[in-house]
């Protein structure tokens, strides 16, 4: 067997790093379809994966690679697809199979110019909503933004102790200008990395309920093989995974699954703050806009702007308490995002009143420079 | 006097018994299909543990559901690359996937193709009444040309799939058509479909008196399986491009295809990892 974790440091693309990174998290199973800027994911994998008993299979669809990963997830094994907007969109039904199953998979999408076709090769985030609200009906999911290479990395191997840990499908946020520019990348002896696996049943087979949670919302998850003949369904169930399509049934499961992620929001939610403890303006970013945002920041501060900058690393569920809290503080919100307004109006939404809220909007295709940011800034204090 | 059954049927260790009653009509096929399915896994002494039934979304698909087996009630059409994922991450597995017409050839079709082309271990069987039963009786890729459904009311104008033919062409390594009143004779094509590696295929012809038969010249609930019972023509080993199916004339059964030696996808990915390994 070929080495699964390359402790060292490296000089990685971005999409090298999630690729690197799914498998120091363990993952061994990869389902995808080719799509620009993410299939040197699947062409790294492909070439890693003999070399670590990992399984790679190039489907004929996204239809197909979301379905597989969620039947592999069920025979015990991590398992991974990344794609980009059009591939994601054919996702949505099987992402929500996922949260209804409740199976811990990871999806990576690097984001690119949208709608449609749009821009292949080039950067946006215009998928922030959708990664949140794609698949019908209502339930929460968690979603990681990666600034950088390395974080690409570190927020892999998150996003897949995440979804074991509260079975559900992760979303790694990805964008091209992350995953098609190459940084240090630094990856930490195996012994180092966290690694968190699915809580298995602690009853016999004839005392399992799969869908009984305990107290922290989430059931224990058994897998195929293992004697607990597991019932599972799209439908609405109950905690024998038996279909119960009652009006009760449906507000217990719904209410379950959305709330096993909102009580522990502040456990997921991960966010960076810097100069935030006097600040009067707080630029808020995610993704790869967050180093432009920081930049811009700091040439405020050295003209005595008091701003300050919010990094959100999770992006769903959303920081409300971090924004909700800074809202009683600052001024303003200054939101620079590669698309027409979204994570915007979630800020928005929070600051409630007690905080302007400005949307610094690109389409995508490029990066937002600190210039552009700071002239934002700039423009603020004047009012 | 108080009365106790001990009589047990045959197969109700493999059955959710406090399940019962299931959701399908009187007269309908998918219940045999099953049954024949279960004593096949019976004969062929397969562990009940490391059976899996994966279904897509239909009547036939809610199959999965009544099994003391792991089963997996996927999404419409997405039966086959969910096994394929769960049998390639768990090869000790027996993995099944038991859908309809609709499912596995109009939403699910490129799926099916593909899982023939790359070989993956799966056993596959189609239960096809020639229509959309769950949803009322709409157009299905299988409908008789001619054929009347809720969306062809005036008669169906396209061409039905002939599926072993299909099956055949895209390199599934056994082939064979039953129809559910055939049982024995289902019962042994299943299990000689178990004993081998590779996409293995089985088509079970299947009354849907209900959303079928009652617009197609078949009023009685057991109309359709008549016309099984008149019409039908076993032919081992036929030529899978003569075995279209349309009304009126006779409609071929039998074990059609048996390809030996065609490595599984899963035995040419480990013999890879070999390769690699001693470079
Ligand atoms: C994506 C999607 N489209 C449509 C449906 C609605 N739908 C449910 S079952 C079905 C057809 C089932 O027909 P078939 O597969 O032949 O199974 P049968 O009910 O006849 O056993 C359809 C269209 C769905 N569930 N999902
Ligand atoms: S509608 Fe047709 S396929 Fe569905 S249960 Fe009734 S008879 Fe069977």
């Amino acid at each position: 067997m070929g080495k699964a974790v390359l402790t060292g440091r490296h000089f990685w693309y971005g999409n090298i790093a999630i690729a690197e990174g799914a498998i120091a998290a363990g993952c061994r199973f990869f389902a995808g379809y080719p799509i620009t800027p993410a299939s040197e994911i699947a062409e790294h994998i492909s070439r890693r994966f003999p070399e670590v008993g990992g399984i790679f299979v190039q489907f004929e669809d996204e239809l197909a690679s979301m379905a597989a990963i969620l039947g592999a997830s069920w025979a015990g094994v991590k398992s991974m697809t990344a794609t980009s907007g059009p591939g994601f969109s054919l996702m949505m039904e099987n992402i929500g199979l996922g949260v209804m199953m409740e199976v811990p998979v990871v999806v990576v999408d690097v984001q690119r110019g949208a709608p449609s076709t749009g821009l292949p090769t080039l950067t946006a985030q215009g998928d922030v909503m959708q990664a949140k609200w794609g698949s019908h009906g209502q339930y929460e999911i968690i979603a990681l933004s990666p600034e950088s290479p390395q974080e690409a990395f570190d927020l892999t191997i998150r996003c897949f102790n995440l979804a074991e840990k509260y079975r559900v499908p992760t979303i790694l946020l990805a964008s091209e200008s992350v995953c098609h520019s190459a940084g240090k990348v630094v990856v930490p002896p195996e012994e180092e990395i966290e690694i968190v696996y699915r809580k298995k049943p602690s009853v016999p087979p004839d005392e399992y309920l799969p869908y009984k949670p305990d107290e922290d919302l989430i059931p224990p998850m058994a897998c195929a093989g293992e004697g607990y003949s597991i019932k599972t369904t799209g439908l609405t169930h109950d905690e024998r995974g038996y279909p119960d399509t009652t009006p009760e049934a449906q507000e217990k499961l719904v209410k379950r699954l959305n709330d096993k992620i909102r009580m522990h929001r502040e456990e997921i939610v991960e966010v960076e703050e810097d100069f935030m403890d006097d600040a009067e303006i707080a630029v808020v970013s995610y993704g790869q806009v967050s180093r432009p945002a920081k930049r811009a920041v700091k040439m405020a501060r050295e003209e005595g702007i008091k701003a300050g900058s919010i990094r959100l690393i999770t992006v769903w569920p959303f920081a409300e308490h971090i924004i909700r809290k800074w809202a009683k503080q600052v001024d303003f919100f200054v939101v620079p995002e590669l698309n027409y307004g979204q994570i915007y109006l979630e800020v928005k939404r929070e600051a409630c009143g007690n905080a302007e809220t400005i949307l610094v909007p690109r389409m995508g295709g490029r990066l937002i420079t600190p210039e552009e940011i700071y002239h934002e800034i700039k423009k603020v204090v004047g009012r | 006097m108080e009365e106790t059954c001990e009589l047990l049927h045959p197969i109700d260790r493999w059955l959710k018994t406090e399940r019962m009653p299931h959701i399908w009509c009187p007269g309908c096929g998918v219940g045999p299909t099953i049954h024949a399915w279960v004593r096949a896994l019976e004969r062929v002494g397969i562990e009940k543990e490391k059976v899996v039934y994966v279904s897509g979304i239909g009547c036939c698909g809610r199959g999965s559901g009544y099994l003391d087996v792991d089963g997996f009630h996927t999404t419409h059409g997405r039966a086959i690359p969910f096994a394929v994922g769960l049998k390639l991450a768990n090869p000790e597995l027996c993995v099944t996937v038991i859908s309809g017409d609709g499912d596995l050839f109009a939403i699910g079709g490129n799926h099916f193709i593909h899982a023939c082309r790359r070989n993956n271990d799966l056993l596959v069987i189609c239960v096809n009444n020639f229509i959309y039963g769950m949803t009322g009786g709409q157009l299905a890729p299988t409908t008789p040309h001619g054929g009347y459904s809720t969306t062809s009311p005036y008669g169906n104008i396209e061409h039905p799939f002939n599926t072993p033919h299909l099956a055949d062409a895209a390199g599934a390594v056994y082939v064979a058509r039953w129809t559910s009143i055939h049982v024995r004779e289902l019962e042994l094509s299943i299990a000689e479909a178990l004993r081998m590696k590779g996409f293995r295929y089985i088509e079970v012809l299947s009354p849907c008196p209900v959303n079928f038969g009652r617009r197609n010249n078949f009023p009685e609930p057991d109309a359709m399986a008549k016309w099984f019972a008149q019409s039908s023509v076993i032919m081992h080993g036929a030529d899978t491009s003569k075995v279209a199916i349309d009304m009126g004339k006779p409609i071929i059964l039998g074990n059609f295809v048996k390809r030996e030696g065609k490595p599984t996808y899963y035995e040419l990915l480990r013999k890879l990892e070999e390769m690699r390994r001693k470079r």
